[in-house]
């Protein structure tokens, strides 16, 4: 198996990262990938707690690095889906733990392992940033309707660029159609004319992803909300299907009855 | 073939004329020889004529940073390298240290070269540059120009530019959207006013000591 190693940054803390992760991992896995979830933000670990898996640790990232075990035995199983795996990160620790060629070798273990390596980057642009993004394939840039947000997501895909790690695509999370209708809220077009790169997925704002993650049980496993749903879009597009932005299309056929644009 | 001095900012390591790899060696022995005083440093590189792409200077960026070092400027007397420092984030001037280059600017720099970037300049990218900057794509907030010359941007102008920095009056700034954070021409600032109406390509200049901006036009 040669696994993809995708990364999920944003710049800017709170906006999604995690849950992000949390859920196209379990979309994924639905589908019969072999996912395996790593936890990139040294010290503040959280994945674990969304996906509901905290007290199942045992070994963590850093003793995989350090060596005082084996990968294996830090891949905590998920039991809800057959092949859904989780790297924790180590809670006691901090970013200078882990080195950059440190985690470039580590995902070159993990693509033996499976289909797909979904790393958790930390907020922030600094050490962290770098160790979440060094051995990436594909990086997802998470941004919320937001300027701050969307100015930090700027600038982080300059610095995935100036890399050399290619153009990193985006995903739009937290919208709130009635307020992008109003005008209150920048729109997918406004994101999009300042970043003007291409466009993974739409996530519209939704109250059951705070109770999924706070239930540890992320929103893909069985909801029939909108997020759920546009996770499960975004899983289905990473593996190369054709699928449309159906939030986009309710967004344009608004504003024709409403008479804007 | 390593020359290591303290400078205002930090430290100030000059290469000599060698191979990378044996450059960057010698540079890391030297400082694993002495990491207490090394550690936290902030460094300053002149690589003099070498060449390097981004792949070489990450790696020694992390190094370094692996040793406590944070490395922060790449001086260069080369285009390429300066390019590369710039892709990174890195600085390629110091202040002070090289009062020579930066007063022979206004007549080296206004009028004759160009720097041209095909690529639009994200939050956080600073270009420095005494003669003209053109730029093929969008400059975003958060992004700054300072040119010695005049700048000119195919695209949307939306970050911060300084034309003219050495005191050129005759500097413009023009721009298929002119829409900067602020904008200045030699001394003088201004920030644009809320847009009204259709955008337009636009032409900044001074004009009796204030900045004016005019919609570009075939005729004058």
């Amino acid at each position: 198996m040669t696994a993809k190693v995708v990364t999920v940054t944003s710049g800017k803390g709170g906006v999604g990262k995690t849950t992000a992760v949390a859920n196209i991992g379990v979309a994924l896995a639905a589908k019969g990938q072999k996912v395996v979830c790593v936890d990139g933000d040294i010290g503040l670990r959280n994945l674990d707690v969304v996906m509901g898996l905290e007290n199942r640790i045992v070994y963590d990232l850093v003793d995989v690095i350090e060596g005082r075990c084996r990968l294996r035995q830090a891949m905590i199983h998920d039991k809800r889906l057959p092949e859904l795996y989780l790297i924790p990160a180590a809670q006691t620790r901090d970013k200078s733990a882990v080195s950059p060629s440190d985690m470039v070798r580590l995902c070159d273990e993990l693509r033996l392992e499976c289909d797909w390596v979904l790393i958790d980057s930390p907020a922030g642009i600094e050490r962290g940033f770098h160790n979440a993004i060094a051995g990436a394939d594909k990086i997802i840039v998470m941004t919320n309707p937001e300027i701050s947000a969307v100015r930090d997501a700027d600038r982080v895909i300059g610095l995935v660029e100036a890399e050399e790690k290619g153009t990193p695509e985006l995903v739009l999370n937290r919208l709130n159609l009635a307020m992008v209708r109003r005008g209150d809220m920048l729109s997918v077009d406004d994101v999009l004319d300042l970043l003007a790169i291409k466009l993974l997925g739409v996530v519209p704002e939704d109250e059951s992803v705070i109770v999924a993650s706070n239930r540890g049980a992320p929103l893909t496993l069985d909801s029939k909300s909108k997020a759920g749903q546009a996770f499960h879009h975004i899983a289905r597009r990473l593996l190369g299907e054709e699928v449309p932005f159906l939030e986009l299309e309710a967004q344009r056929l608004w504003q024709r009855l409403l008479g804007r644009k | 073939m390593i020359d290591i001095k303290g400078i205002r900012d930090g430290l100030l390591v000059k290469l000599g004329e060698a191979p990378w790899a044996d450059l960057q060696a010698a540079l890391i022995n030297a400082i694993d020889e002495r990491p207490a005083f090394f550690k936290g440093a902030r460094l300053a590189l002149d690589v003099g004529s070498q060449v390097l792409h981004v792949a070489e200077l990450a790696a020694l960026r992390e190094l370094l940073s692996e040793r406590g070092i944070f490395l922060w400027a790449v001086l260069s007397e080369s285009s390429v390298s300066e390019q590369t420092a710039q892709n990174l984030g890195l600085a390629t001037r110091i202040s002070k240290t090289r009062p020579e280059a930066a007063r022979s600017a206004p007549q080296a720099g206004a009028g004759e070269t160009a720097l041209w970037l095909a690529h639009t300049l994200r939050s956080g990218a600073r270009v420095e540059f005494p003669g003209h900057v053109v730029v093929m794509g969008d400059v975003n907030p958060g992004a700054e120009i300072v040119a010695g010359g005049s700048i000119v941007v195919w695209g949307r102008l939306r970050g911060v530019v300084h034309a003219g920095a050495q005191g050129e009056a005759g500097a413009v700034v023009c721009a298929l959207e002119l829409s900067p954070t602020q904008l200045r021409i030699a001394g003088e600032i201004a920030v644009s006013p809320k847009r009204k109406g259709k955008i337009q390509p636009e032409i900044a200049r001074l004009q009796d000591g204030v900045l004016v901006a005019e919609p570009w036009q075939t005729k004058e």
